[in-house]
């Protein structure tokens, strides 16, 4: 499985693929996850690569084999489309944050998604971030959305959570999965 | 089955050195080495500092070894320059206890001003260097660095690059609890300081007949390294195989599963026995390797032909399997022996995606300078920290960045050019080498104006303490340099010397207009702390 997660800095980018890659490790999995640390810091792009399955080599995903893109912002999930290929289950939320320097967002970027992919999940922040205790959870939330694809089990995945994260903000953390993975049903999924 | 842990190539370097009896390292923080000591100290009776910069961390650890203990000195790439001249007769002396020097490269210059090759420092000061590919590599090997330190009397490199540095994999779950007390632990001995004059005072008349020393070490080493476990060859394939090392080889593995592979661990000597071995049974062999073509160069100049590198595989930036399937493909000579892959089917961005520069954080006390500097026009020779970012937008007021500490002494030569132009160093840096340069200044009566951003932290690699935060990476509280002191102590005068609050920009505009007009070399300090060193404090406290 090649699970490739980004965002921009700030946004618990590394936090979550940390957890996702524990998951995988409690199942079990070789795993292996790549991510650069430093100057992307300071309000940059931020990726984290993460593999499982039986035997992994390279800790990157080679371009066109992603299985699935996470993107925490819209406009990043077109960033890393060399990443992936048709088939890739693309689960992106319309968050926007404006690059420095920049004055407007980029349009046309939902369409251009769908037009390229016919398996997407689409997150609006606005309908989600009043259900969650705390707009850091976000990215829990995610995992909790991702847990239907990712082949690993939802009581793995809490596992990893609770190793994780700081323990003042495990029930909420917990809680977070819970509602990302319940909101499946309630998505647009086309 | 074992169980396992993840460990980034870092933790899992900073492990090995622990579980092989290690207690003391040294270092100066640099993306990507900068965790390696930060996760050393977190294991029992550890100790580590932050040296000033890489050549006192290494003169420091060639001190603990000489006195009989482990050591470990770890930076990235460009620091190992800074290091270079102790290394070099390091390598002379030998060791007592085993003294490892792990260098992070950076191919890609994800966070550097260049993407050297280090390997081309094992060869130049003939010191051993191991490459591991991933983190249970990373452990074993600096395990068997040690031992082999001590075994041939030779400091030995460990080379990581970034994507081993950060990347996280699986290694067999430490027994934390008892760590202390590994059997690798029990078998080492510490050993006692032994005057030995011959050894280790390279005067001339002692240095010549070490030099002789040091080649009947690499001698042996040469012959050594041919059964070295860590050497491994895999043969199923008599058509097409690799010569590889370090993460390069998961590319090629990845890409190229059932390939023959000669994987190196070592580097330096490498394996010429093997090799020729290796490329004897294969029809073309294909070198695989990020940036200069080091190993080729010494495979060709064994007269082996069979081979392709640099015709093949870029010298410039860092690998990821699909350059090296891609490199393959349109490799003229593959086609005999291997018919290309399909090209992969990939998406690709439809629309244009701005990019994401990084920028000084918003609320940085140290923005405003920037744009004094850029309203005044004023040219800045520049240096390396967080605030480089003041030569992107929107400031675009830094002209010059050469190395840590160049602001200060190219400042000096723009002075001697008729080009005269102000210096901006962060407090860590100009402690790093800015205080050489400002003495330089001093003493050669250069009359350049030195900006000192003050945020008490080593902010750009994650917030390490410095000598001007008044706390050791232990923790500890230590002294603060004293710029007033200093400055008067190298002949600047006091009235030359400012120390202002970054965040009052008139205050900071006055006293840079009035300096730059006295004409005389002086110093403007401006303090304020980093905000996000700031956070991470008052959170600790409360």
């Amino acid at each position: 499985m090649n699970i490739l997660l980004v965002g921009v800095g700030g946004q618990g980018i590394i936090l979550a693929s940390d957890i996702l890659a524990q998951a995988a490790v409690l199942h079990g999995f070789d795993t292996k996850k790549s991510e650069v640390h430093g100057m992307s810091q300071r309000g940059g792009s931020v990726f984290s690569h993460i593999r499982y399955g039986d035997n992994v080599y390279s800790p990157v995903i080679p371009h066109g084999q992603a299985d699935i893109l996470i993107s925490l912002e819209e406009m990043e999930t077109l960033r890393w489309l060399d990443y992936t290929n048709p088939n890739t289950l693309i689960l992106y939320s319309k968050t926007r944050i404006l690059p420095a320097n920049t004055d407007s967002y980029p349009e046309g970027i939902e369409k251009a998604i769908t037009n390229a992919f016919s398996n997407i999940i689409v997150l609006d922040p606005k309908e989600i971030q009043p259900k969650i205790t705390h707009p850091k959870c976000f990215n829990i939330f995610l995992l909790g959305l991702l847990a239907h694809f990712a082949k690993i089990p939802v009581q793995t995945f809490k596992q990893a959570i609770t190793l994780g994260v700081p323990k003042g903000t495990l029930q909420q953390n917990l809680n977070a999965f819970d509602m990302g993975y319940s909101h499946l049903q309630s998505t647009i999924r086309r | 089955m074992k169980p396992k842990t993840l460990l980034s190539g870092n933790e899992a370097i900073a492990l090995g050195a622990y579980e092989a009896g290690c207690r003391i390292g040294t270092g100066y923080p640099g993306t990507p080495s900068t965790e390696i000591l930060e996760h050393f100290i977190t294991f029992r009776d550890a100790y580590a500092e932050w040296s000033v910069n890489e050549k006192t961390a290494v003169e420091t650890a060639i001190g603990v070894s000489l006195g009989g203990k482990r050591a470990l000195a770890v930076m990235k790439h460009v620091g190992v320059n800074v290091a270079a001249d102790p290394i070099f007769t390091a390598s002379y002396i030998g060791v007592n206890g085993g003294l490892v020097i792990v260098t992070a490269d950076d191919p890609g210059m994800h966070s550097s001003q260049n993407e050297q090759d280090n390997r081309n420092y094992a060869l130049a000061a003939k010191i051993p260097m191991l490459e591991p590919s991933d983190s249970q590599e990373a452990r074993d090997y600096t395990k068997l660095a040690f031992d082999l330190s001590e075994k041939y009397d030779t400091p030995v490199f460990i080379r990581s690059v970034t994507r081993l540095s950060h990347s996280k994999t699986l290694v067999s779950t430490p027994d934390t609890k008892n760590t202390a007390d590994t059997p690798s632990r029990t078998a080492y001995k510490s050993t006692r300081f032994k005057r030995d004059i011959k050894k280790y005072v390279m005067i001339p008349g002692n240095a010549r007949p070490r030099r002789v020393e040091l080649e009947k070490r690499l001698l042996k080493l040469f012959k050594a390294c041919n059964t070295l476990p860590i050497n491994t060859m895999e043969t199923p394939n008599k058509k097409l195989g690799f010569i590889t090392s370090g993460v390069t080889y998961q590319y090629v593995k990845e890409s190229f599963p059932h390939a023959s592979i000669l994987k190196l661990g070592m580097v330096y000597p490498l394996p010429f026995k093997l090799i020729k071995e290796f490329c004897s049974q294969i029809q073309t062999v294909f070198i695989v390797e990020e940036l200069d073509p080091y190993l080729e160069t010494q495979i060709r100049a064994q007269g082996i032909t069979n081979i392709h590198g640099k015709d093949t595989f870029p010298s410039i930036g860092e690998f990821n399997p699909q350059i090296i399937k891609q490199s393959l493909a349109s490799a003229q000579c593959l086609n005999a022996v291997h018919s290309p892959t399909k090209a992969l089917e990939t998406s690709h961005s439809p629309l244009p995606i701005p990019n994401r520069p990084p920028e000084l954080c918003k609320g940085c006390p140290h923005r405003s300078i920037f744009q004094i500097l850029k309203d005044l026009n004023i040219t800045v020779s520049g240096d390396i920290g967080c605030y480089s970012l003041g030569a992107l937008p929107p400031f675009e007021s830094m002209h010059t960045l050469v190395d840590m500490g160049a602001s200060i002494t190219v400042a000096q030569g723009l002075e001697l050019a008729g080009k005269p132009s102000v210096a901006v160093i962060g407090d860590s840096t100009f402690a790093h080498s800015g205080i050489t340069g400002l003495l330089n200044a001093a003493y050669n009566k250069r009359n350049t104006l030195i900006i000192i951003l003050d945020n008490h932290t080593t902010a750009m690699t994650g917030m390490q303490p410095n000598p001007l935060t008044g706390e050791t990476l232990m923790g500890e509280p230590a002294f603060e340099l004293d710029y007033i002191k200093l400055g008067e102590a190298v002949g600047i005068k006091k009235s030359n010397i400012k120390i202002v609050n970054a965040f009052k920009k008139e205050a900071v505009q006055k006293a840079l207009v009035d300096l730059l007009d006295s004409k005389k070399l002086s110093l403007l300090i401006l303090q304020g702390p980093c905000l996000i060193y700031h956070k991470k404090k008052m959170k600790m406290a409360s």
